[in-house]
């Protein structure tokens, strides 16, 4: 796994020197690993595994927000999995189970089963919808219809600068209204 | 939502990259210590001796022990704002300060004194050093939390626990111009019973305030 360790410490360098395609290759390349980690906690917990893409969210959104407290001189995957794992924790503790932390649900194994189908996940969905109307739109927008920041600030006549804060915003809000179900 | 459209949404949004957790918690402490200071000033006040205390070599411990305190609980923080951070290691440099004051009981207790070692334990107002430190330490908690809040801590009750000792140890820096106890003995005793307290504080809320 080292080459691939390698590569998404590089992804990320370039990223953070303000890449946005290397940091979107990054993350589409995390999150098979992450998915099939997420399934292996909740079959571990008793849980229904399709609820594994909201927690593969919600790691995605603190990744996001949080990509600041990575050093740049080490190398991304345990960062990547330590955050993770947290956020697995946190998820099935709110769900009132008992955690034991098993480090190895987030091992550094590429998913064995080929990538199938998944679901949309529900809990961010939901959470869109309870956004204040501007961030929305401009999340839905982007997200959604894949307009870029240009294209959607010309489409609800706001500048650049304020889709980018109320995408930022947005996007803040979601996680926090993530932590708090 | 789909991941892919997720991911497309994250790639969008540069914003907000570069400022790491150590500039926030500079910027937030920075902010709250002259908050303590007034506090201090305007009720408590300086000793009325201070001039001369400076001469006295036990005096100028108590600013070397909480400042070591401070800056080892704040190193220790910013390390532990990393989410794949292990406290193995760190946790004894928050012994540092504890080490400063073993030494300077050895020393005091090979100077004669006028005065038994239990009353210079005791000193003249221990109560006040346990009540003033915590709300002093107050102002300079909340800003710790929040400039930790940029961080992302695997282990949010250590952490906010390590904030409550820094913060402590900024308290205790103010408060020790006003502390007529020198003796590292009444340092070792209340000054840590304090920090404790405080530490105590940030423990529980740690887990509410850190959380990502």
């Amino acid at each position: 796994m080292r080459g691939r360790d390698d590569e998404w410490t590089e992804l990320m360098l370039s990223a953070n020197a303000g890449d946005s395609i290397a940091y979107r290759r990054l993350l589409e390349s995390v999150t098979p690993v992450l998915r099939a980690g997420a399934r292996r906690g909740l079959a571990r917990a008793g849980q229904p595994v399709d609820q594994a893409e909201d927690i593969v969210q919600e790691i995605l959104l603190a990744v996001h927000l949080k990509r600041h407290t990575w050093d740049g001189t080490a190398p991304f995957a345990p960062w990547l999995l330590a955050i993770a794992r947290n956020k697995l924790i946190d998820t099935l503790r709110r769900r009132g189970r008992r955690v034991f932390v098993d480090i190895d649900d987030f091992a550094e194994t590429l998913p064995s089963e080929p990538p199938r189908e998944t679901l949309p996940a529900s809990e961010v969905t939901k959470h869109l919808e309870a956004l204040p109307a501007r961030q929305r739109e401009v999340l839905q927008s982007i997200a959604v219809d894949s307009a870029s920041i240009k294209d959607t600030a010309a489409k609800l006549s706001m500048s650049e600068g304020a889709v980018r804060v109320a995408l930022h915003r947005g996007l803040s809000a979601l996680a926090a209204k993530l932590r708090t179900v | 939502m789909e991941t892919d459209r997720l991911i497309q949404a994250l790639a969008a949004d540069g914003a907000d990259r570069y400022r790491p957790v150590g500039q926030v918690l500079a910027a937030s402490l920075l902010v709250a210590l002259p908050v303590s200071a007034a506090l201090l000033l305007s009720t408590l006040g300086l000793r009325p001796d201070l001039s001369q205390a400076m001469h006295n070599p036990f005096f100028d411990l108590k600013f070397v022990v909480t400042l070591a305190l401070s800056l080892s609980a704040i190193t220790v923080a910013l390390h532990l704002s990393r989410p794949e951070a292990t406290a193995k290691g760190w946790r004894l440099l928050l012994l540092a300060p504890l080490a400063i004051l073993g030494l300077a009981i050895g020393a005091e207790a090979m100077l004669p004194h006028r005065t038994s070692a239990m009353t210079r334990l005791v000193g003249h107002n221990s109560m006040l050093c346990l009540g003033a430190i915590p709300v002093l330490s107050l102002p300079i908690l909340g800003a710790a939390l929040l400039g930790l809040r940029r961080g992302a801590p695997s282990r949010p009750v250590l952490v906010g626990a390590v904030a409550g000792m820094l913060s402590a140890g900024l308290a205790g820096t103010l408060y020790a111009a006003h502390c007529v106890d020198d003796s590292p003995l009444f340092v070792a005793t209340w000054y840590t019973l304090a920090t404790a307290i405080v530490a105590g504080i940030g423990a529980l809320l740690g887990p509410r305030v850190l959380r990502y």
